[in-house]
């Protein structure tokens, strides 16, 4: 009733395995340097402060408005909390949210949570983040129309990195899906850059220290900026260049290995039946031989623990 | 030196303060907000003491004080232990400290998990820490609401858990914010019952005139961050004109 | 408030709801895994698949069709797998007409298209019964004792104890918005898009800065019992015999499923 699942949202099936693991690689790793940055700079108040922050935007993104025709403008959030928290603390706080709404609602699937908290949650902050750091220290409405375009990329770029996985993954046609996501959420990105720029209007009203110097969200690194304007960059270039020309972005994945190029049809990438940089030779075979062993290895040592823990 | 006010002459019980001693007691907030005055009171085992005056005399203020979270000018003894920064573990785990809204006192997943946080924060084994939330549980009558979620509860059971989170670590004083705020009839009254049984020195905040002549023998009554009023409970609420001076009606 | 609207638990005494939520949590991301792992068409080990599913709702007690009758949620991403009826190269099967272009459905598409849905339609299913059966703080338990991170556990425990009260602010919110969007008879009611942007947006700067005060106030109720920046926890799991012997069990039926899958 009042859950309705976003097309960012990837359920598990629709990606295939290599993609879903090699997004949870660069998920993990970017998480990893998260957790040692605010494990190290942890006051004892960021504990309950991101843990409220992450129920904070989860609630936050039931606020929606009419917008025509049945539709409803709303917020993904992954921006506001990376402008409010600092980008680290952002970050942390959206993957608890992707976890909470793949575990809990079945809103995202689990194997290829790693995608999804990479579209959704590390891309969309750090592209957030990095364009509001860049006018620190303008006028507020500067401020405010950055916000407004740094929302708007992240939900954009979000869409697109949704699609080059969808599209690698062989699951959707790239000159269909780009063009259609992009489309969809140019919209939904006006939905979250309105909200979000209203919302920390309101902040800097209201409680100005909040965003001032010395707060959280100032004492994130200006390299933040460099991130956050190449990611723009990608988004704003790539964008384009991949709904007119996906020959060209096909040509790209081609010569890096992910598609197999002697397939006729280009999107159908990573054979199924055999380990893609092993290909069809004894090699695999042996392979197939040595995975039956671990499992049969894994299975005895259960049931091994099994009785120990009986006795 | 501490305004003497003659306006009245209760006297508070005699008592040397063996568990409570606040002495002189001045703080402002960061913002310039000037919020006690010298405050000073006493408590002594097995008081039960009820804290009233309007919004705004300084009541929650003075209980933050009392475990340390905020530091002012001035005393505070508990139990023997004058509050600093090396014993404030002892202290907090003297003072248990419930706050007004159940659901800020009440962050854990788990009831279990909750009245478990402050025995395991104070370093007690396991089978310690166990012990103790079974006990807290019993105190309060919700034992069968160990493995119950939080946000399940109602206003009522998140009340009597908040305070079991305390009794966990077996304070010689509690420190209750508005307990009965927002409560219907018949979940006050398990609440009343529930604090005349506790066996436990306690000092209760509340607006609820009726709850303080129903439980607590001795009244303490502050107003812009001074205690204008301190003695038996029967004697203050006979005094109108303290009572409507200080924003307080008559039960 | 309805919490069940947000509480996919379903309280019950059965086996799988007795089971260590490690074996569960694990189970379910190895079989998800190996639904990925299936080649297009593997059509034995798809049904080899949705048997030990059903197995795993009779198990659980709470009906053969318990984990069937919620899984529509994924259904409408499949528009985004559309695309692989047409593109596949193969025999063509039906050719549809819309305005000017021609879509020809292809066999191996057809396959790949549904292959995709099945493997999609099983994963979710086995999610869903991973919550049915399992309190969500047994789950955090479980992230925990598989080393997901402190900071990450403690920060998605904060997030389910605390959505139930934000989300009650923001429909109390929403409420209150409604209760005074007021038209008059033929008229429309409130201002354009950009006005009720910004009420929304309001709405969503107000929720955060209630979030941020009570983030102080949960603050002082955890210092007041004893937390100095690092946080305990009880190990309240333990694996018994008969956790390891599930997982065993389960570990083999599904490398089997992936033999299947393969000849």
């Amino acid at each position: 009733m009042y859950y309705s699942p976003t097309p960012l949202h990837i359920p598990d099936g629709f990606l295939s395995l290599i993609v879903s693991v090699i997004c949870w690689v660069i998920t993990v790793a970017i998480l990893g340097v998260a957790v040692s940055k605010t494990n190290k700079a942890l006051g004892e108040k960021q504990i309950p402060l991101m843990g409220v922050m992450a129920a904070f935007i989860f609630a936050a993104q039931m606020i929606n408005f009419p917008v025509a025709g049945g539709t409803s403008g709303h917020m993904l959030g992954g921006a506001l909390a990376a402008i409010v928290l600092g980008p680290w603390a952002g970050m942390l706080v959206m993957t608890a949210v992707v976890a909470v709404q793949a575990l809990l609602f079945q809103d995202g699937g689990l194997l290829v949570m790693g995608a999804n908290i990479l579209n959704m949650g590390l891309v969309t902050a750090a592209i957030g983040y990095g364009l509001y750091r860049s006018v620190s220290g303008s006028s507020k409405g500067v401020k405010l129309g950055v916000i407004g375009v740094a929302a708007w990329l992240s939900v954009m770029a979000g869409a697109l990195l949704t699609s080059l996985q969808l599209w690698l993954s062989g699951t959707s046609q790239l000159d269909i899906v780009i063009p259609a996501m992009l489309g969809v959420h140019a919209l939904i990105g006006l939905g979250e850059a309105l909200i979000t720029v209203f919302a920390v209007a309101f902040i800097m009203q209201t409680r100005p220290d909040l965003l001032g110097e010395g707060s959280e969200s100032a004492k994130g690194s200006r390299s933040w900026v460099f991130v956050g304007a190449i990611i723009s960059l990608l988004v704003v270039l790539l964008s384009p260049l991949a709904s007119a020309d996906p020959d060209g972005l096909e040509r790209v994945a081609t010569d890096m290995g992910f598609i197999n190029a002697g397939q006729s049809a280009p999107y159908e990438i990573i054979p199924d039946y055999t380990l893609p940089f092993l290909g069809e030779t004894a090699l695999s075979t042996i392979f197939a031989g040595v995975v039956g062993v671990v499992v049969v290895g894994i299975i005895i040592l259960l049931v091994g623990r099994g009785m120990k823990a009986h006795s | 030196m501490p305004v003497t006010h003659i306006k009245n002459n209760f006297k508070a019980p005699e008592c040397d303060g063996d568990i409570l001693a606040v002495n002189d007691l001045h703080f402002s907030y960061p913002d310039g907000h000037s919020a006690l005055h010298g405050v000073s009171l006493k408590l002594c085992e097995g008081d039960k003491v009820a804290l009233v005056g309007p919004n705004g005399a300084g009541k929650s203020t003075l209980m933050l004080h009392l475990n340390g979270i905020l530091g002012g000018k001035g005393e505070v003894e508990i139990a023997g232990m004058r509050l600093n920064r090396d014993n404030l573990p002892a202290i907090r785990a003297q003072v248990g400290l419930v706050f007004q809204n159940p659901d800020d006192q009440l962050f854990s997943p788990t009831v279990f998990e909750d009245v478990a946080f402050g025995p395991l924060h104070m370093g007690l084994p396991e089978d310690e820490v166990r012990a103790r939330v079974e006990a807290a549980l019993d105190a309060v009558r919700m034992t069968s609401y160990r493995d119950r979620l939080s946000h399940h509860l109602s206003v009522g059971e998140k009340k009597r858990i908040a305070i079991a989170t305390v009794l966990s670590m077996n304070p010689s004083l509690l420190v209750l914010d508005e307990p009965s705020a927002g409560l219907d009839p018949r979940a006050r009254r398990t609440l009343i019952n529930l604090l005349r049984d506790l066996p436990i020195t306690m000092l209760v905040s509340t607006h609820d005139m009726k709850l303080v002549e129903e439980l607590f023998p001795r009244t303490i009554v502050m107003d812009e961050g001074k205690v204008v009023a301190d003695g038996l409970t029967m004697d203050i609420l006979k005094d109108e004109a303290l009572l409507n001076a200080h924003g307080l009606e008559k039960p | 408030m309805h919490f069940d609207a947000f509480d996919r638990y379903h309280d019950k005494e059965s086996f799988l709801h007795r089971l260590d939520p490690r074996v569960k949590v694990v189970v379910t991301i190895v079989f998800i895994l190996s639904n990925a792992l299936l080649p297009d068409g593997a059509w034995l080990a798809f049904l080899t698949a949705w048997l030990f599913l059903l197995l795993a709702n009779h198990l659980s007690k709470l009906g053969l069709g318990y984990s069937l009758k919620r899984s529509i949620i994924a259904l409408p991403f499949a528009l985004i797998a559309i695309t692989v009826l047409f593109s596949i190269p193969g025999n063509p099967l039906t050719t549809l007409r819309f305005i000017t272009w021609d879509f020809t459905i292809t066999d191996a598409g057809l396959l790949r298209f549904v292959s995709i849905l099945i493997r999609s339609w099983l994963s979710v299913q086995m999610a869903i019964l991973l919550v049915a059966v399992t309190r969500f703080p047994d789950i955090i338990h479980a992230l925990e004792h598989l080393r997901v991170p402190a900071v990450l556990t403690t920060i998605i425990a904060f997030l389910y104890r605390y959505l139930f009260v934000l989300t009650d602010e923001v429909f109390r919110l929403l409420r209150a918005r409604e209760s005074r969007s007021a038209a008059a008879i033929g008229t429309r009611s409130g201002g354009g898009v950009f006005w009720r942007a910004k009420v929304a947006g309001n709405m969503a700067g107000q929720l955060f800065l209630r979030s941020y005060e009570r983030s102080d106030r949960i603050y002082n109720a955890m210092i007041a019992r004893g937390y100095a920046g690092h946080l305990y926890t009880l190990n309240p799991h333990e694996m018994k015999s008969r956790d390891y012997y599930v997982t065993a069990f389960a570990v083999l039926i599904i490398f089997l499923m992936q033999v299947i899958g393969r000849f």
